[in-house]
């Protein structure tokens, strides 16, 4: 920003080859870092978890109590038919972890979806009606953002009667801000432009203009703000069930596992740290996905 | 600023019973306190006088006025877990949350802000780079696990500080770290972004002209602006940090509102619950109400508007 450079007195030269703007779009992930790490870590642990069953070698819930606690296969005492050992019940931990990433990717997926469903509309009617909507939305949006997420999604998830479907919905249903705030404001920009004036002109009710005319041009925010949701999804729902107030027993959740293996986590640390590398690398991918996805598809706007 | 500062506690102040209203009828509408109070294998009979006992068969728009009517004599309710009074139990836990909140957010500060700031003062360079780098690592790692992990590390190979248990300010000093470091990417983000906008400047570039440079020119011109948005994230994240204490405090026993948050929750006691929840939400209004009036002083545009 420091030297403001003077407007060209000639139009650049024509560039040599007419790229499109979809070329473009692919030539700027290619070339952005944190895009491709993203990209290539979710897309493995995706494959992952969807061929658990092929992978794993072991059912995720068989108890063994003979061969409880085996260390991995790396260090002394482990053998390579539990590559990442055993836990207190003798199960194979890296079934378990394989089956973790199922659970942990369908709630990050489902709740940032049920989120995306609540926060895009209330976003996109703030900013398309304004007025008493626009006051109403931004009032809801300041009491929700009152609430402590983490303690009511505890108690909604505990006192209801945890199951995957109840920690989804809770989870869901208390993130949505960032839909609400991304939404209006790229609405209220766009609404300002010709092409909407001109949809109304040729006859578009309220309805058609935000399906057809809105929707496309919001699709880029939502998606990135879609992938960051997952990875915020993923570390509430670990912390939930760390607590023993989400996904029970016997389900292999990645959070759960911590709680298991934290009473003997100074003679066994490995049941602590792998499911918490899977988290760390799960919600990055996420992360480093939606912050590219960003950069990519909006460059102007990086810092 | 009084139009302004009055404004903003209407705001507060019904933002405040929306949510009452909200946190008591979701509670009792979506759950069944005299069930979860009862436990799950109590028979019909239990449960209907349990019910009784406790007013919990009563219309739940009656038994909101009461408890909002108790609220304002200053009476927050009976718990059926603990067998005393909320307001004596949250009177009891408090301290040990709000002085575990307050050293996570001097951490916060102390860590987040001048890393920020070199980040902003030399854009791209390797210690920017690598500033945001901890940071998108930092956002990725759950807190519990890192509470673990220093658990380990400490309690075994360097016993310096305690593991569990409130007795010294030695014992907060690990929980107010992973406490602490949760918000250190946000606050760290902000400082470096709002930092670079004031830079670029014109008034920047005058102070520059006239001689100022350096130290000098960052905390007597820059960053009075810069900081305005990160105040007002600084009062969300300490607002943050009571929710957050929920796990910090389970897994270093410290005995705060947060472990009382997660036993009421598992001794099925609604009202606790109820009042924790308000408490913590109305803690979040008050602390966002006093930034507001924190920003629109450093920054007289917020309050002309």
């Amino acid at each position: 920003m420091s030297e403001a450079s003077p407007l060209p007195a000639t139009l650049p030269p024509a560039a040599p080859e007419d790229v499109s703007p979809r070329t473009l779009l692919v030539r700027r992930m290619l070339r952005h870092k944190g895009f491709l790490i993203g990209l290539v870590l979710m897309a493995a642990l995706g494959v992952l978890a969807a061929l658990a069953p092929l992978i794993a070698g072991h059912n995720p819930f068989d108890q063994d109590l003979v061969h409880r606690l085996m260390p991995p296969a790396w260090s002394a005492g482990g053998n390579a038919s539990h590559l990442f050992g055993t836990d207190h019940l003798g199960r194979d931990y890296l079934a378990r972890l394989l089956y973790g990433a199922r659970i942990s990717l369908a709630i990050g997926l489902g709740a940032a979806s049920v989120g995306c469903l609540i926060g895009v509309t209330l976003g996109v009617c703030a900013g398309f009606f304004g007025g008493r909507v626009d006051q109403a939305v931004s009032y809801l949006l300041t009491c929700q953002l009152a609430l402590p997420g983490l303690l009511l999604a505890m108690a909604l998830v505990f006192l209801i009667g945890p199951s995957l479907a109840v920690v989804i919905l809770v989870i869901g249903c208390l993130h949505w801000s960032y839909y609400v705030v991304v939404t209006r404001a790229a609405t209220l920009q766009l609404k300002r432009l010709d092409f909407i004036a001109a949809a109304e002109a040729i006859g578009e009710t309220r309805m058609q203009v935000i399906v057809h005319e809105l929707m496309p041009n919001l699709l880029n925010p939502i998606l990135v703000i879609y992938t960051l949701e997952i990875g915020v999804a993923v570390l509430a729902e670990a912390a939930l069930s760390f607590l023993g107030v989400g996904v029970q027993p016997p389900t292999p959740s990645w959070g759960l596992m911590i709680a298991e293996g934290k009473d003997s986590m100074f003679f066994r640390p490995w049941l602590v740290v792998l499911p918490g590398v899977a988290l760390f690398l799960l919600v990055m991918a996420a992360n480093l996905l939606g912050d590219g996805l960003r950069d990519v598809s909006a460059p102007e706007s990086r810092n | 600023m009084l139009r302004y500062a009055l404004r903003r506690a209407m705001l507060a102040l019904a933002v405040g019973f929306t949510v009452s209203l909200a946190t008591f009828f979701l509670l009792n509408f979506a759950t069944d306190p005299a069930q979860a109070l009862a436990g799950e294998d109590a028979t019909p009979e239990v449960v209907a006088q349990i019910r009784e006992q406790y007013g919990f068969d009563k219309p739940l728009p009656v038994q909101y006025a009461r408890w909002l009517g108790g609220l304002a004599r200053g009476d927050f309710g009976e718990s059926y877990h603990w067998r005393s009074p909320v307001g004596a139990l949250i009177a009891s836990h408090a301290p040990v949350t709000i002085r575990l909140a307050l050293m996570a957010i001097a951490i916060t500060i102390v860590v987040a802000i001048p890393l920020g700031a070199i980040a902003a003062l030399r854009p791209d360079s390797f210690i920017d780079r690598m500033a945001l780098g901890v940071a998108v690592g930092a956002q990725a790692i759950p807190g519990f696990w890192l509470a673990l992990v220093l658990i380990i590390v400490f309690a075994v190979k360097f016993p310096i500080f305690p593991v569990s248990g409130d007795s010294t300010w030695r014992h907060f000093v690990l929980p107010a770290i992973v406490l602490g470091a949760g918000s250190v990417p946000a606050v760290m983000r902000l400082t470096r972004s709002g930092l670079l906008e004031v830079l670029a400047s014109d008034y920047i570039r005058t102070a520059r002209a006239k001689g100022f440079r350096g130290l000098r020119l960052l905390t007597r011109h820059a960053m009075r602006n810069a900081m305005v948005p990160v105040v007002s994230v600084l009062a969300v994240q300490l607002g943050a940090k009571l929710g957050g204490s929920v796990i910090v405090e389970s897994v270093f026993a410290l005995n705060g509102l947060g472990r009382l948050a997660l036993q009421s929750i598992l001794g099925g006691d609604v009202p606790t619950v109820q009042m924790l929840v308000f408490v913590f939400a109305m803690t979040f209004v008050v602390l966002t109400f006093l930034a507001d009036l924190l920003g629109a002083w450093l920054d007289p545009r917020v309050r002309l508007g």
